[in-house]
């Protein structure tokens, strides 16, 4: 664990607010669990357990003005952004209060108050949006950054090799975060990847990176200062790999024949929760008080967010085709999305 | 004494030129307005349509990009998400297929899918047909592919003034729009006036009125289809030519209007036969005219095989005027 | 039983990793469940203590089925695992999503055809059957679509032409119409189709005997009758000259790829008709014989088929042994030609140089010259004459 003295911002509150972020997502996550196979979230349910130092550590980082893209497994991230828990979820259940009035579900989560610019399911499709939205900040002379989420199995996709090329050849401030967490569904690393030393690509298109050990909440957020600072001021692209391991399957419906249960098991012994809450507490920095505490607000955060997403309404069918293009005779277009 | 109106003067200007004073206009009008694409800037454009506009606008609005179809696609689908006005040019339909993932499932299902809270006001422009003898994989009419795609919209300049016109139109749309330039028109001439600006995109329109027969058309076919009229006209049979310019939405008022009134109708597509556009717009006719009707549907399409190399062969591959002709008297039940 | 994917639908528990009396708590795991990808591990999200273990092993059972039965920490009474619903659900019902219904727009309604506000709507199968039967159009009510007429009300319509009705006492059928139909069906040909006529006479002696041969071993029902042989060869002549055989539609002439022989029969009290004798060139004379009977039956009770209607693609008339001896038809549109055969007479005739009597017959062509011409009629008429010298070979 890195020394604390490293780290200028580590106040109590702010360490505990990472435990409780953390914390929020995995009860999160796992109340999800329980509703799918309630049949209450339907389609598909990617769970991010065991990653969550990655979000947690890295978005509080950036400002609000800064975009954000990610992948289907991004509820996390919602989460910390400040997508409300309520929304997030009424959009799981396929409600038209969800934050993308139900259309969307588990993987198609959309705010555009946090410049949250989705869930995407194309593995590597948010990597040439990111470029974009990169772009357009960069032909405006703004000084706002876009953090592009993705997981390993996406740089195998020639849409990676092309953005990361376009981002360091147009001098875009992109800041790359690669959660490596070994596994692409049900591909080891090894058998999909020449180079599995991920942040060494990197390096072929002339952008800086970092490898960090994803686990460690407090090295995840160290190395994201350090990014965000370099691409805000350089104007030039950042790539984050954060090395980490998903506990749970890939989605729900998994039998996980491609790696043993002796490997998870290990893994669940150094993961993030356990890890940093562990450091917390042989630093007296966390008391049991705290610990009930956090876990009962998040309880009841959880619990707020079921009885909103259960009493939330289906959208009339009469509405299907609105939305498809502009509805510009009943809603004004107008400037569009401005996210500044 | 005599009044005299005044006209503004009309020029010649060719399809290219048209294009290329669309996109100055759009440039200047508008600081949000950038050109993206391969070849756009230093080469002046694969088929010089950009040609000057480097040296004019500067490197950071006409934007040379790597081979990375679906790199530069999807950059600009997220700079329009994010407010600006990107003019993406993919070379041709053929390497299309590369951003195809980008354009249907990003810059189509936005919208729809985040619930109304990101559009895409994204213009692609690129060229397209055949006839040129470049053979099977630069040769495609990919139109009608992408019009069957909700959420986006997709037209066809067939004249000058369509091309020097439909692109600020297509600037001002909240949703990404493709506009196909057939590579056969870009060396067409056409009379264009001075002060020609933005035309409507939603509409048909009928380019030469008739009783007997709507021949309807599109882009590249337009002008053989027009020609075909031409030697009808010499066999006493009228012809009415519908341009279509709007693939996606297609403007069934006028479709249906014309052939209730002439009760015969030959759809001309440069797309393969099986599942083309001419197939929707065919059973439209059917779903919404068939009382109308005195003849069965026609249709003149390219013949399913992957367009050829050798000259006759393409010829034969892709409609000609002869064979609108032929399809036009069958309508009419003469041979 | 938990929902662990969209395409699940039932599960099979294969191994139980908590017995009852266990305590569990939130994230234990406690069963292993076959799926279609692979055994998975169900973990159970309540807290409490096993009371019953509620499903076999190796049964399989849908999503939604209880497991098992636990009581929770908190709550006296038993919840059911992986089925309870999650507590303190609002008063709100939940709504089922409404079924789909299709949600497109209907077609705007299609333009009006300038002028064309009282046009009827006519199917274009419509259309061709009233033309085939001359059946006045404005006497049709249609059925279909916003009023249009369909194919089967013209089958209809003539249905009640020639169909029983109860208002005939006596016959069955509306003569009156039927009258109407062949006049107006008459009346067309005569105005569009040019006609020419040509007569051939034929010795049927060697048809003559060979039917007293072969009628002798048979008994009455079985008897075949010199029309069947008749019919037979204008059948096989018709195969053989395509030019006869067809419909003239459209301004062209489009040959028939079958032989449907429509047979005119008089019915008593002034009607007519000439139904189809379905593939007369390709049945024996003894199939031809036995159909041609049920034609006439059913053809003077009223009870012919639309298909026996429309079918025709040449017709043979004749008036029998109370007629004349030559018959000039008149054709039935849109067929393009009509073969007609007189009574049979005896004549002197020459034969190998000697004049003996011989049964003789004239038979008469009209025919569409638009579509064919003299010779080819000649050529036609020869076939059927020579066709007829070899009775056994039809």
């Amino acid at each position: 664990m890195t020394a604390l003295t490293d780290k200028p911002h580590l106040s109590r509150e702010h360490m505990l607010g990472l435990l409780k972020q953390m914390i929020r997502i995995r009860r999160f996550e796992d109340k999800c669990a329980e509703l799918y196979t309630q049949e209450k979230i339907r389609g598909f349910l990617h769970l991010y357990d065991g990653e969550e130092a990655v979000a947690v550590g890295v978005i509080p980082v950036l400002e609000k003005r800064d975009s954000i893209v990610a992948t289907y497994r991004e509820h996390g991230h919602a989460l910390v952004r400040g997508v409300p828990m309520t929304a997030a979820l009424a959009e799981m259940y396929g409600k038209q209060e969800g934050c993308s009035r139900g259309r969307g579900g588990s993987m198609h989560l959309f705010d555009r108050a946090t410049n949250f610019y989705g869930g995407n399911a194309i593995v590597g499709g948010g990597l040439p949006l990111s470029i974009g939205l990169a772009l357009a900040d960069r032909m405006r002379g703004d000084d706002t950054i876009t953090a592009c989420f993705f997981g390993e199995g996406a740089v195998a996709e020639g849409e990676f090799h092309e953005s990361m090329n376009l981002a360091a050849l147009w001098g875009l401030p992109v800041l790359f975060v690669c959660e490596n967490n070994l596994y692409a569904m049900g591909t080891a690393l090894a058998f999909s990847e020449s180079e599995t030393d991920i942040q060494r690509k990197a390096a072929c298109y002339r952008i800086a990176s970092e490898a960090v050990d994803g686990m460690d909440v407090i090295a995840v957020e160290a190395a994201a200062r350090r990014a965000v600072h370099a691409v805000r001021e350089n104007r030039k692209p950042y790539f984050l790999e954060c090395r980490t391991y998903r506990l749970r399957a890939h989605s729900m419906f998994d039998a996980q024949l491609y790696r043993d249960k002796a490997e998870v098991e290990a893994w669940r012994h150094k993961e993030p929760i356990v890890r940093y809450q562990g450091w917390l507490e042989a630093n007296h920095m966390v008391h049991p008080d705290d610990l009930a505490r956090i876990e009962a607000e998040v309880a009841a955060e959880i619990a707020e967010a079921v009885t909103f997403a259960e009493a939330g309404t289906w959208e009339p069918v009469e509405q299907l085709t609105r939305f498809t293009y502009a509805d510009r005779a009943r809603e004004p277009v107008g400037e569009v999305l401005w996210h500044k | 004494m005599a009044q005299v109106t005044i006209q503004p003067a009309a020029t010649e200007i060719t399809y290219r030129d048209a294009v290329r004073e669309a996109i100055r206009d759009a440039l200047r009008r508008d600081d949000r307005v950038f050109l993206m694409g391969e070849d756009v800037g230093h080469y002046g454009g694969c088929y010089a349509v950009s040609k000057g506009l480097l040296a004019e606008f500067g490197a950071e609005r006409i934007r040379d990009t790597p081979l990375s179809e679906s790199g530069f696609t999807g950059a600009g689908i997220g700079a329009a998400m994010a407010g600006m006005r990107p003019i993406v040019e993919l070379m041709t339909v053929n390497f299309s297929l590369l951003a195809l993932d980008q354009i249907l499932n990003t810059a189509a299902t936005v919208r729809h899918m985040s619930g109304n809270q990101f559009g895409v006001p994204l213009v692609i422009r690129m060229a397209t047909g055949a006839g040129r003898q470049v053979a099977a994989q630069h040769s495609h009419s990919l139109e009608g592919w992408y019009a069957h795609i909700p959420g986006i919209k997709v037209l066809a300049p067939a004249t000058v003034e369509d091309a020097r016109g439909m692109l600020w139109t297509a600037l001002e749309e909240p949703d990404p729009v493709l506009i196909f330039e057939n590579v056969m028109l870009y060396n067409m001439t056409g009379r264009l006036a001075a002060d020609a600006g933005p035309v409507d995109i939603a509409k048909a329109a009928v380019r030469r009125p008739g009783r007997d027969i709507s021949l309807i058309t599109y882009g590249g076919s337009l002008w053989k289809t027009l020609e075909a009229a031409t030697v009808l006209a010499g066999e006493n049979i009228d012809a009415e030519v519908i341009d279509l310019r709007s693939l996606r939405p297609l403007d069934d008022a006028t479709i249906m209007t014309s052939v209730a009134k002439t009760r015969r109708a030959v759809i001309i597509d440069e797309g393969w036969r099986s599942g083309s556009l001419s197939a929707e717009i065919g059973m439209r006719i059917v779903e919404q005219v068939f009382w109308e009707l005195d003849a069965p549907i026609g249709r003149v399409c390219s013949a399913e095989v992957p367009i050829p190399y050798p000259r006759h062969l393409e010829n034969a591959a892709i409609p000609q005027v002869p064979k609108i002709v032929a399809a036009a008297k069958a309508a009419l039940g003469r041979a | 039983m938990p929902s662990l994917g969209a395409d699940m639908e039932a599960g099979t528990l294969v191994e139980w990793l908590v017995k009852a009396g266990d305590r569990v708590k939130r994230g234990d795991v406690v069963a292993v469940v076959e799926t279609q990808k692979g055994a998975i591990e169900i973990e159970i999200f309540e807290a409490g203590k096993i009371e019953q273990l509620l499903v076999d092993l190796n049964t399989k059972v849908p999503v939604g089925t209880p497991l098992a039965r636990i009581q929770t920490e908190l709550e006296g009474p038993p919840g059911a695992v992986a089925a309870a619903p999650p507590p303190a659900v609002p008063a709100a019902p939940l709504a089922a999503p409404p079924l789909v219904r299709a949600p497109v727009a209907p077609p705007s309604p299609p333009p009006v055809a300038p002028g064309a506000e009282a046009r009827a709507r006519i199917s274009p199968a419509a259309r061709r059957l009233a033309e085939a039967h001359g059946i006045d159009l404005s006497t049709v009510t249609g059925s279909g679509p916003a009023g249009a007429i369909t194919y089967a009300d013209v089958e209809r319509r003539f249905g009640e032409i020639t169909a029983p009705s109860e208002k005939k006492r006596t016959l069955g059928l509306d003569l009156d119409a039927m009258r109407t139909a062949i006049a107006a069906a008459m009346a067309r040909s005569k105005r569009e189709i040019p006609h020419y006529y040509l007569e051939h006479q034929v010795d049927v002696t060697a048809c003559e005997q060979w039917l007293t041969r072969t009628n002798a071993a048979r008994p009455p029902d079985d008897r075949l009758l010199i029309g069947a042989l008749a019919i037979k060869s204008v059948a096989l002549a018709a195969r053989r000259f395509p030019a006869f055989n067809g419909f003239y539609r459209d301004g062209k002439f489009e040959p028939a790829s079958a032989v449907h022989i429509g047979v005119a029969i008089a019915i008593r009290g002034g009607g007519l008709a000439a139904p189809a004798l379905h593939e007369a060139d390709r049945i024996t004379v003894d199939e031809l014989m036995a159909r041609m009977r049920d034609l006439v039956q059913r053809t003077r009770a009223g009870r012919i088929r639309s298909s026996e209607i429309s079918d025709p693609t040449i017709t043979v008339t004749s008036l029998g042994e109370r007629g004349v001896e030559t018959l000039y038809g008149i054709i039935y549109p849109p067929q393009v030609a009509i073969v007609g055969f007189g009574k049979i007479v005896t004549r002197p005739w020459v034969i190998d140089g000697a004049i003996g009597p011989r049964s003789v017959v004239t038979i008469t062509l009209s025919a569409d010259h638009r579509v064919s011409d003299g010779h080819a009629g000649a050529l036609f008429l020869a076939e059927i004459g020579r066709l007829l010298q070899e009775p056994d070979k039809l």
